[in-house]
């Protein structure tokens, strides 16, 4: 990985009157019990991870997770009650009110799950909003935030205000302002879960798209899962204001690390999820037959090729030099072995 | 015992009720005791007490103190008013430069502040009033008589009716479409052609200063009470006050500071119309959605932008309802506040009302409601109007409604202009159709009055003299029989059962400040005519509300009519009575009735239509015919609601009881309405209004705390 964007340093958000004080007498020792009889609600409990440059980090959780949460302490909609966040290697918690809005105006962007469209100005207006703020003449903003109705491919819809979209044009509304200004860092907040899960797929996709070509440094907030797999570079499961697991989507299908992130891992079709190198043998072994498949490849896709043959296949990286093998009896291990008995 | 614990809280209230009815037989009344008529409290009499309290000598008759509480606080109105004359007069002289002698004067420094104000309000009124109606007063203003003398062409000319006429028509069009612009032509027109135009320029003026000018102060102290807890914690009580204090009794402080006249009338009405604009801005304010205020936030608005470009755009409606609420408000006032001297349809109607001419106050009551229709309708049709998108229109696209008004503009004066030869040598009628050359329906209604009086004059006295003998008579009897230790236990304990032990306290603190009052006898009066207007507008109320929820179209109907009803300035509702009653307490309790029933309709259509769909289809497949649907469904769950409209009932009747001294009632109004005319009455009308403000926040909190405590148990907070 290549270098750090945001980078967290054991961070806690209590909600309640002296929050700060108790985590200081806590000293590290955060119990969400303790605290809520002392009229305290844990929202974010030390939760330490860095998102790298052109990383996409998904944070998924059941509401009440803490999520949310844990995104407003980074993006400082609210302030973190312990710990350390840096954007950048800048402190954010000490950064004085305008800088905030220095950074918020040229480095992040965020959208909401209720879309959060300003019910007044038009599909165009609210997409320069955020351009006009920051002091863009307004011609050159609505240019501007041509170009991104363009890229949402809400073109010819641009003069139509929020009421007379659907769900979906809005959300593309306001994924268009906030990538408006450019930022590096874009945060999502469940952007797709007051979507029909038609729409919502379509979304994943195109969201997909743009990210292949604009490769931004992503925090995206869910609670589906299969969403997160389906997106996320890398997956943090929340439960309670902890981060239960932090890895990538096949090593939490493989190895769970807690009880409560086995069962979401239970019914995910494991055939869908993993590549073949996720599973392969690392010993390149002698009696290879013929067939050679790719290490990216998912093992829905190949799995019929393998399963047809006899012998254990060859597993090639990019350049085709075999770095590992593997055999029908482990593809069917995998897809259908491990389910109901743990391992 | 199993009975007993299951119907626990009906046998604390026949507990309550016992203990209450114990105290009124157990307490005797006094032989010395009578109720006061008139002056009676202000002569000296040897059979009173005295009591001195911070060197205010307090006079009063004496009773046992479980019948009536000594008015300890009899002290406040002659404190209040002393410390106003201190401040006015005698605090903080300072010297300031005058203008017409040309030397400093030694003035203290409120009475300045209060010139000041009333020298820029005075400059407004009549600013706005002579582009109405044309003067001279603005261009004085700026040069000098003298100026006007030399210079006799210099005068403010005033819009000749037709422009006035189409410009509403033109808004009205612009705003809501072809509806309301007809009736806005046809209103004006109406009140052109029945000589009515001076006077409703003229309380339309006094409109366009007063509104605004709420609007602005009412949405600053909104957003501040939005931004700080402690600004909104502040104003809250005064807020809760205002909602309750009868306008007539701010009327009285007003006139010590500010003196007599418009400029005084617009600073009453807007004391009395920022508190709902600042409720209504705080609550759009908070009814923005948490996430529009982060995306604001997130796009990197500082405070400033946030509030003027993402929160006031984004509680558009709620603020521009808040406007429609002072436009309501200031036309309430418009009539009142003739009482100190406002000129306009008001000052007319006051005028007509006490020469007892019903045709005249007729006419000058439906001008203003007429008005007060259309402004209402207006500023709604603003509030929900969607914005369209104008970009890809062309020039004349998008100015064409400023067009038609230049163009409206030049037709007019041509026509004025047109109208100085034909009609020479007497008014030109194409300009302004003076007061008493327009057509006047007076005699006609007069007349009618009079055949109405002499045809149904033995049942309409019959009427009254039974209602007044066996009904009202025997009612105010009760009431004032009630001992004020009594009432207190009653009113308490009532408020425990409730609310708890923190109800209790809050009216028990309301009620003791009316018992130590020197006023208790007159609250009660105010009471026993306000809970008989209540009771009766509750039965009407909620009969009609419930048979009107039947049919869809005809709920529709209603809520339309109430609509427009709660549109009239409170005033006008006693024309029709005296209309026909005459002047007697039944006039008044008809009016309280009339006016009260509105909220008590409203209340009952709405409540029963916030009954959610998905039960009545629930009930439906349960096999329940109507009446079971409407008794065991629709009414527990619509009730809370309901009760809300008791709520408003009670305020709406209290208003119109106290407006009604104007015909003549023995209550706290009339006294207020005597404050009005007495020298030393700032201090007694204000501690009047309190206490009729106090007596609504009695019911309000109990009835509040009450549909709270359903709601939660039902599930529909």
């Amino acid at each position: 990985m290549s270098d750090t964007v945001i980078k967290c340093e054991s961070v806690y958000k209590i909600f309640g009157q002296n929050a700060k004080k108790m985590l200081q007498e806590a000293n590290g020792n955060v119990d969400a019990k303790t605290f809520q009889e002392n009229g305290c609600i844990v929202g974010v409990n030390n939760a330490s991870f860095e998102v790298a440059k052109g990383e996409m980090l998904v944070v998924m959780g059941l509401s009440g997770s803490g999520k949310s949460t844990l995104l407003r302490c980074i993006s400082r909609l609210t302030d973190a009650t312990g710990g350390k966040i840096f954007i950048e290697g800048q402190d954010l918690l000490e950064l004085n009110n305008k800088e905030l809005i220095d950074l918020r105006r040229n480095k992040m962007g965020m959208v909401f799950q209720s879309f959060a469209l300003l019910p007044h100005k038009t599909v165009v207006e609210n997409i320069a909003f955020p351009l006009q703020i920051k002091g863009i003449n307004t011609d050159e903003s609505i240019s501007k935030a041509m170009d991104m109705v363009k890229l949402v491919g809400l073109d010819g819809r641009e003069n139509y205000f929020p009421r007379e979209l659907s769900g979906g044009q809005q959300q593309r509304v306001g994924i268009a302002r906030s990538l408006a200004v450019e930022p590096d860092i874009w945060f999502l907040d469940e952007p797709f879960s007051a979507l029909d899960p038609l729409i919502r797929k379509e979304m994943q996709d195109e969201f997909l798209r743009l990210q292949d070509k604009l490769q931004k440094t992503i925090m995206f907030i869910t609670h589906d899962f299969d969403e997160a797999l389906k997106l996320a570079d890398r997956i943090a499961i929340m439960k309670d204001g902890v981060i239960e697991q932090l890895d990538t989507p096949a090593k939490i299908v493989l190895n769970p690390a807690t009880e409560y992130v086995r069962k979401f891992t239970e019914e995910v079709p494991r055939e869908k999820v993993l590549l073949i190198e996720d599973v392969m043998d690392q010993s390149t072994s002698n009696e290879l037959g013929d067939l050679r498949v790719s290490k990216d490849e998912i093992i829905e896709n190949v799995a019929e090729k393998i399963l047809t043959q006899e012998k254990t296949v060859g597993v090639i990286d990019k350049n085709n030099k075999i770095i590992g093998s593997i055999n029908p009896t482990k593809i069917i291990n995998t897809v259908f072995g491990g389910r109901k008995n743990g391992n | 015992m199993e009975f007993l614990k299951k119907n626990s809280k009906i046998f604390q209230w026949l507990f309550l009720l016992i203990i209450f009815f114990a105290l009124c037989f157990a307490i005797e009344v006094p032989e010395t005791y009578k109720f006061i008529r008139g002056q009676a409290e202000f002569v000296k009499d040897p059979n009173q007490s005295t009591f001195v309290f911070a060197g205010k000598e307090v006079r009063y008759y004496a009773f046992d103190v479980f019948w009536r509480l000594p008015p300890l606080l009899g002290w406040l109105p002659i404190w209040i008013n002393d410390s106003l004359f201190f401040l006015m007069n005698d605090w903080m002289p300072m010297e300031f430069w005058n203008e017409d002698t040309q030397e400093f004067k030694t003035r203290p420094l409120l009475l300045q502040i209060s010139r000041n104000l009333t020298a820029f309000m005075t400059f407004i009124i009549e600013l706005i009033r002579e582009i109405l109606l044309g003067g001279l007063e603005t261009i004085v203003a700026f040069t000098s008589w003298d100026f006007i003398d030399a210079n006799p062409w210099a005068e403010l000319p005033g819009l000749p009716w037709t422009i006035v006429a189409a410009g509403a028509t033109i808004l009205s069009y612009k705003l809501s479409g072809k509806g309301l612009a007809i009736f806005a032509g046809l209103t004006m027109v109406y009140i052109s052609i029945f000589g009515q135009w001076k006077p409703s320029m003229q309380t339309l003026s006094f409109i366009l200063v007063a509104a605004p000018l709420s609007f602005i102060f009412g949405l600053g102290l909104g957003i501040s009470a939005f931004k700080s807890k402690r600004v909104e914690k502040a104003l809250y009580p005064i807020l809760l006050v205002m909602q309750t204090m009868p306008q007539y009794a701010v009327l009285v402080p007003a006139l010590v500071l500010f003196g007599v006249g418009d400029h005084a009338a617009v600073i009453i009405t807007m004391i009395v119309a920022i508190p709902p604009m600042i409720l209504l801005t705080l609550l759009g304010l908070r009814a923005i959605p948490p996430e529009v205020i982060e995306a604001g936030k997130m796009s990197g608005c500082n405070n400033w932008q946030l509030m003027f470009k993402v929160l006031i755009p984004t509680a558009r409606r709620d603020i521009l309802i808040g406007v429609n609420q002072v436009i309501m408000v200031c036309f309430s006032m418009a009539v009142i506040s003739a009482f100190i001297g406002a000129k306009g349809l008001g000052f007319n109607l006051l005028l007509a009302l006490n020469q007892l001419n019903i045709g005249l106050a007729l006419e000058a009551g439906l001008c203003i409601s007429l008005i007060a229709i259309l402004l209402d309708k207006m500023s709604l049709a603003w509030a929900n109007k969607q914005n369209d998108y104008f970009g890809n229109l062309t020039f004349f696209e998008r100015n064409k409604n400023a067009i038609f008004f230049a163009g409206a503009f030049v037709v007019g004066i041509i026509l004025a202009y047109i109208g100085t030869f034909l009609f020479k040598g007497t008014f030109n009628y194409l300009f302004e159709i003076p007061h008493n050359k327009g057509i006047s329906t007076a005699d006609f209604w007069n007349k009618g009055v009079d055949w109405i009086f002499e045809t149904f004059f033995v049942y309409i006295k019959a009427f009254n003299t039974w209602l007044i003998q066996e009904v009202l008579q025997p009612m105010r009897a009760l009431y004032l029989r009630m001992p004020a230790v009594a009432t207190i236990v009653l009113v308490v304990g009532a408020g425990y059962l409730i609310g708890g032990i923190r109800s209790a306290m809050v009216v028990c603190g309301l009620t003791l400040f009316i018992a130590l009052s020197p006023w208790w006898d007159r609250a009660l009066v105010t009471t026993y005519m306000a809970t008989f207007g209540v009771i009766v507008s509750c039965l009407i109320g909620f009969t009609v509300g419930t048979l009107c929820f039947q049919s869809k179209s005809a709920a529709k109907f209603m809520l339309g009519v109430c609509d427009i009803f709660q549109t009239f300035p409170s005033f006008v509702y006693l024309i029709p009575v005296m209309m026909l009653f005459g002047i007697t307490d039944t006039s008044v309790l008809i009016a309280v009735i009339v006016y009260a029933t509105i909220p008590a309709t409203r209340y009952t259509i709405e409540g029963l239509r916030s009954v959610p769909i998905g039960l009545h289809e629930a009930a439906t497949m349960s096999g329940v015919n109507k009446f079971q649907r409407l008794t065991k469904i629709e009414f527990p769950l619509a009730f809370p609601h309901m009760m809300l409209g008791l709520n408003q009932t009670i305020v709406f009747a209290l208003f119109m009881v106290i407006i009604g001294a104007f015909i003549g009632t023995e209550d706290l109004g009339q006294y207020i309405l005597k404050a009005l005319s007495d020298k030393n009455g700032a201090g007694i009308g204000l501690t009047l209004g309190i206490c009729v403000a106090f007596i609504g926040l009695i019911f309000d909190n109990l009835i509040r705390t009450w549909v709270g405590k359903r709601k939660k148990h039902l599930g529909i907070a």
